[in-house]
C-alpha cells in the first residue's frame, strides 16, 4: 500500500461542546424498551385488578357507613360484607415486592450487562462520553420508573383509603393504623421513593459487581435488609415518640412499647404478670363470656391504677402520618441520589 | 508537517501487583497503518485501552491526535475504537446499532453506513446477536468508520474471523486508510495478516516496547525480508530481554 501523507488535523485548543443530553433519550429507549414495557405492563395489569377490587371495596364501604339504623341485621351484614371484602389485599404483601422487583430485574442488569458482555468498551468510547452516558441513562430510567410507580401508588392510596377513615371502629368496620406495617410504604410518596431506592441499589450493585445474576441477588438482599431495618427499627423514631400514662392511648396510634411502673420503679414482665393475676383474682374471680372477659380486663386495669400502678405507652400519633411520609420519602430520595452519584463516579474512574 | 496520533511517555499500567505495561515511550506519526504486535500478554490491549481512554495510566502520560489527553472529549470525538471480539448490543437490530451510534457521536455518516451494510448483504432488521462473527466484525467496523474518525483503533480485529472474513475486514481498513486518510492503529498476533497492511510497526513484549518504526526502515536496518521474519527473529534473538 502507499503510505498516506495527509496529516491529522491539529486538535483544536477548545474542548468541543458536549453533545446534547436529549440524544440519550432514544438510545436509552431502544436499549431498555423491553424492561420499560415490562414494568408498565405489570403495573398496568395490577392497576386494572386494583381498580376492579377497589370499586367493590369502596361500594361495600359506602353501603356500610350509609346504613341506618346501624344496629339492624341488614347493617351488620353490610359491615361484615366490607370486612370480608379484599382481605387478601389488605396486608399489602403482594405490592411490597414491586419496588425491589423493578430495582433488581430492571436496573441491576443495566450496567452489569454492559460490563459482563464487554459492550462498555463500545459505549464508553463514543463521543458522548462515559460519565454523561451513565448519568443520562440513570436519570432517564430512574425518572421513568419513579413516575410510573408514583402513578400506581396514587391508585394504591385510593384503594386503601376506607381502612383509614376515622370512626370505622365505632361502626365495627376494620380500621388500620396509618402506620400499618405493609401499607405505610405503599401509600402516597413512599412507594415511589422505595422503588427509586431499589433502582439505585441495583445500579450501584451492577457497577460494583459487573455480573448480572450476582448483581440481581445482591440488590434483593440489600433491599430486603434495608426494608426490614426501616420497618422494624428506624421508622418508629423519625420523630420523638409521645409517652402517655393514659391506659387508653388515642385510637389509630402506632404503639411502640408499653411498660408498667409502681411508684418510681419500672416493673419487670414477671412482676406485671403477678400483679395482673392477683388483681384479676380479686375483681373477677369467675369469668365465662367474652363480654365478661372485657369487663374483667378493664376492672383489673382500674384496680391496678387505684393501687399505684401506672401503664405507660410510647406511641406515634396518627396525625404524624404525613410528616412520616415526607421524612421517609425524603431520606430515601437523598440515599438514592447518593447511590446514583456513586455509580456515575465509578463509571467515570473505573479502569477497563 | 507531521502530527503524532499517539504519544506516550513513561507510560505504565499496573493491575494489582503486576505491570501490564511499563516505561512505554512511543510516538506514532499520523497517516500510517500502525501494527502493534507481540505475544499474548505483551500489553497490547493495555496500551490500546490507555490510548482510547478506557483505562487510566498508573504512571506516565498518553496523548492522542496531536496532544489531546486520552479519553478527553476531543479525543473521543476523533477516535473510533473497535474492541476485541467486537462487542455489539446483541438484542439490538443492526439499524438500531446505527441509530445508537449516530446519537452518541457528533458526526456520523449514516448514508455510508447504510450503503456499506447493504453491500455486505447484512439485513438492517437482523439482531446483532444473530449475525455471524464476520458480519458482527463488519458491523462494528462500519459503525466505527461512519463516525469519520481521524484515528481508527482496532484491538485484535481479526483474531476470531475465518480467512475470508479476515481478508474482507482488512480490505475495508486499508481502503479507509488509503482513500480517506484515516490513521489506523491495530493490534494483532496474526503476523501474516499484517504483512500486507502495516507500514509502521510497534513490537511489544512483556509490557515494554522493543522495536518501533517504519516497516521499511526496520526491515532495511535489520536485514529481513518480511515483517513476520523480523518480529520472530527479534523475539528469538533477545530472549533474555524479552523474558525479563
Amino acid at each position: 500500500m502507499t503510505a498516506q501523507t495527509m496529516p491529522v488535523q491539529p486538535a483544536e485548543d477548545t474542548t468541543p461542546r458536549p453533545l446534547a443530553w436529549h440524544r440519550m433519550a432514544g438510545v436509552t429507549w431502544r436499549q431498555h424498551r423491553f424492561a420499560l414495557v415490562g414494568v408498565v405492563t405489570l403495573l398496568g395489569a395490577l392497576a386494572v385488578y386494583l381498580w376492579i377490587a377497589g370499586s367493590s371495596l369502596h361500594s361495600a364501604y359506602a353501603a356500610a357507613i350509609a346504613c341506618q339504623p346501624a344496629s339492624s341485621p341488614a347493617c351488620q351484614d353490610a359491615v361484615n360484607n366490607f370486612n370480608d371484602t379484599g382481605v387478601f389485599l389488605s396486608n399489602g404483601v403482594i405490592f411490597q415486592v414491586l419496588p425491589v422487583l423493578i430495582g433488581a430485574f430492571v436496573e441491576a442488569p443495566v450496567l452489569a450487562r454492559e460490563m459482563e458482555s464487554g459492550t462498555f468498551r463500545y459505549a464508553w468510547t463514543q463521543g458522548f462520553g462515559r460519565w454523561r452516558w451513565a448519568l443520562a441513562k440513570l436519570v432517564a430510567l430512574g425518572l421513568a420508573v419513579t413516575v410510573a410507580t408514583e402513578l400506581f401508588s396514587l391508585l394504591l392510596s385510593w384503594y386503601f383509603r376506607p381502612y383509614f377513615a376515622p370512626g370505622n371502629q365505632a361502626l365495627g368496620l376494620d380500621q388500620l393504623s396509618p402506620f400499618n406495617t405493609g401499607l405505610f410504604d405503599l401509600r402516597e410518596v413512599t412507594f415511589a421513593a422505595w422503588t427509586l431506592a431499589a433502582f439505585s441499589i441495583g445500579a450501584l450493585a451492577g457497577m460494583l459487581i459487573r455480573r448480572v445474576v450476582p448483581a440481581i441477588a445482591a440488590t434483593l438482599a440489600v433491599y430486603a435488609a434495608l426494608a426490614v431495618a426501616v420497618g422494624g427499627f428506624l421508622r418508629g423514631h423519625y420523630l420523638t415518640p409521645l409517652v402517655t400514662a393514659n391506659p387508653n392511648p388515642p385510637g389509630n396510634a402506632w404503639v411502640l412499647s408499653q411498660w408498667w411502673t409502681k411508684g418510681a420503679a419500672v416493673l419487670s414482665p414477671d412482676a406485671v404478670r403477678q400483679a395482673f393475676d392477683s388483681a384479676f383474682a380479686v375483681v373477677a374471680p369467675v369469668v365465662t363470656s367474652r363480654s365478661q372477659k372485657l369487663q374483667a380486663y378493664s376492672s383489673t386495669l382500674q384496680y391496678l391504677t387505684r393501687h399505684g400502678y401506672t401503664q405507660w405507652t410510647r406511641y406515634q400519633p396518627a396525625s404524624r402520618f404525613w410528616p412520616f411520609e415526607w421524612i421517609e420519602g425524603g431520606w430515601l430520595l437523598a440515599l438514592s441520589l447518593l447511590l446514583l452519584a456513586a455509580t456515575v463516579w465509578l463509571v467515570r474512574r473505573r479502569a477497563a | 508537517m507531521s502530527m503524532n496520533v499517539l504519544e506516550a511517555s513513561g507510560l505504565g499500567k499496573r493491575y494489582g501487583g503486576t505491570w501490564a505495561l511499563r516505561e512505554c515511550t512511543l510516538e506514532i506519526p499520523a497517516g500510517h497503518v500502525a501494527a502493534l504486535i507481540g505475544p499474548n500478554g505483551a500489553g497490547k490491549t493495555t496500551l490500546l485501552n490507555l490510548a482510547v481512554g478506557l483505562a487510566a495510566p498508573s504512571a506516565g502520560a498518553v496523548t492522542v491526535l496531536g496532544g489531546c489527553p486520552a479519553g478527553s472529549p476531543a479525543a473521543l470525538d476523533g477516535i473510533a475504537f473497535v474492541a476485541q471480539d467486537t462487542p455489539l448490543y446483541k438484542n439490538l437490530s443492526v439499524a438500531d446499532m446505527i441509530y445508537v451510534t449516530r446519537q452518541l457521536n457528533r458526526s456520523f455518516d449514516q448514508p455510508y453506513a447504510r450503503a456499506r451494510l447493504e453491500d455486505l448483504g447484512i439485513p438492517p432488521k437482523r439482531k446483532a446477536g444473530k449475525l455471524s462473527g464476520g458480519q458482527q466484525a463488519q458491523v462494528a467496523l462500519t459503525l466505527a468508520l461512519a463516525r469519520r474518525p481521524r484515528l481508527l483503533v482496532l484491538d485484535e480485529p481479526v483474531a476470531m474471523l475465518d480467512p475470508i472474513a479476515r481478508h474482507d475486514f482488512m480490505a475495508t481498513v486499508l481502503a479507509a486508510a488509503s482513500d480517506d486518510g484515516v490513521s489506523v492503529l491495530l493490534s494483532s498476533h496474526v503476523l501474516t495478516e499484517l504483512e500486507r497492511v502495516a507500514n509502521y510497526l510497534v513490537l511489544l513484549a512483556r509490557g515494554q516496547v522493543r522495536l518501533a518504526g517504519e516497516v521499511d526502515d526496520l526491515l532495511a536496518t535489520h536485514h529481513h525480508g518480511s515483517l513476520e521474519e523480523l518480529a520472530l527473529t527479534y523475539l528469538r534473538e533477545h530472549p533474555a530481554e524479552v523474558a525479563k
